[in-house]
């Protein structure tokens, strides 16, 4: 099964992201989104986490790095449909408090 | 005195796709004991992060094409805890202070530092024993709710 799929609309590119995300899978998934986002230079980025069964800290590093990747092409960034096991680990990691990142449910 | 209920050691080499491995088998070992899925989730979580430091900071100075082994050994206690003690033979921690410490990470690339922040966060108790050139033990306790 694909653990990415993409969706462009105007200057929103949204990134759907399933299954598992440990150190394992993360790098992949950080070399297609940064790709795609290197390609659409979109205003905001979407980062929708509603598929992810699992994460550790691996997803926070992939968070992390895509709020620095959006930062340097002047785009946002949004997290959403982040589950209650996923928020506890972005509230310990204080990811909400960064500027350019927006989390929602 | 509280007794054991079921053990089991596990010796898996230090590849990342092992990692899903052992969180799997994790799940696996305590399901007996019916935890909750925050319970579960947590476990899983810990045992990822123990795993992955093993093989991406202890194992890191290996040459090209050796491949190290990562220890476990998982109980089970009638009093409803689990304790999962997770080692390896690698490069080992010279400041274990200082590597708890959030956001502080030697990892190139995206590691964010919280490694043993959510070891610690997830479990009930984690020690952490490691000598430089010959490995790192971490050990966690998770006590289940009745």
């Amino acid at each position: 099964m694909e653990d990415l799929y993409f969706k462009e609309d105007g200057g929103t590119l949204t990134v759907c992201l399933f299954g598992d995300i440990d150190h394992h899978v993360a790098k992949g998934m950080r070399e297609r989104i940064d790709l795609t986002l290197a390609c659409k230079k979109p205003e905001l980025l979407i980062m929708n986490f509603s598929g992810v069964s699992f994460m550790d800290s691996s997803g926070i590093g992939l968070i992390l790095g895509r709020s620095r990747m959006c930062e340097q092409l002047g785009a946002r960034l949004r997290i959403t449909g982040v589950s209650d096991s996923t928020r506890k680990l972005m509230q310990l990691s204080g990811i909400e408090k960064i500027k350019n990142i927006s989390v929602s449910q | 005195m509280r007794k054991i209920i079921n053990e089991m050691k596990v010796r898996i080499p230090a590849r990342s796709t092992n990692e899903a491995v052992m969180r799997g088998v994790v799940s696996a070992f305590c399901a007996e004991l019916n935890p909750t899925v925050e319970e579960l989730g947590d476990l899983r979580c810990a045992v990822s992060e123990a795993v992955t430091n093993s093989i991406i900071h202890g194992y890191r100075d290996l040459p090209e094409g050796k491949i190290g082994y990562i220890y476990i050994s998982l109980r089970l206690y009638d009093t409803r805890e689990i304790s999962v003690e997770i080692s390896d033979n690698g490069c080992g921690i010279e400041d274990i202070e200082k590597a708890k410490r959030p956001m502080f990470t030697t990892g190139c690339g995206e590691r964010c530092g919280m490694g043993f922040l959510v070891m610690e966060s997830f479990t009930d108790s984690l020690t952490v024993k490691s000598k430089p050139n010959r490995g790192t033990t971490v050990l966690m306790r998770k006590i289940l709710k009745p």
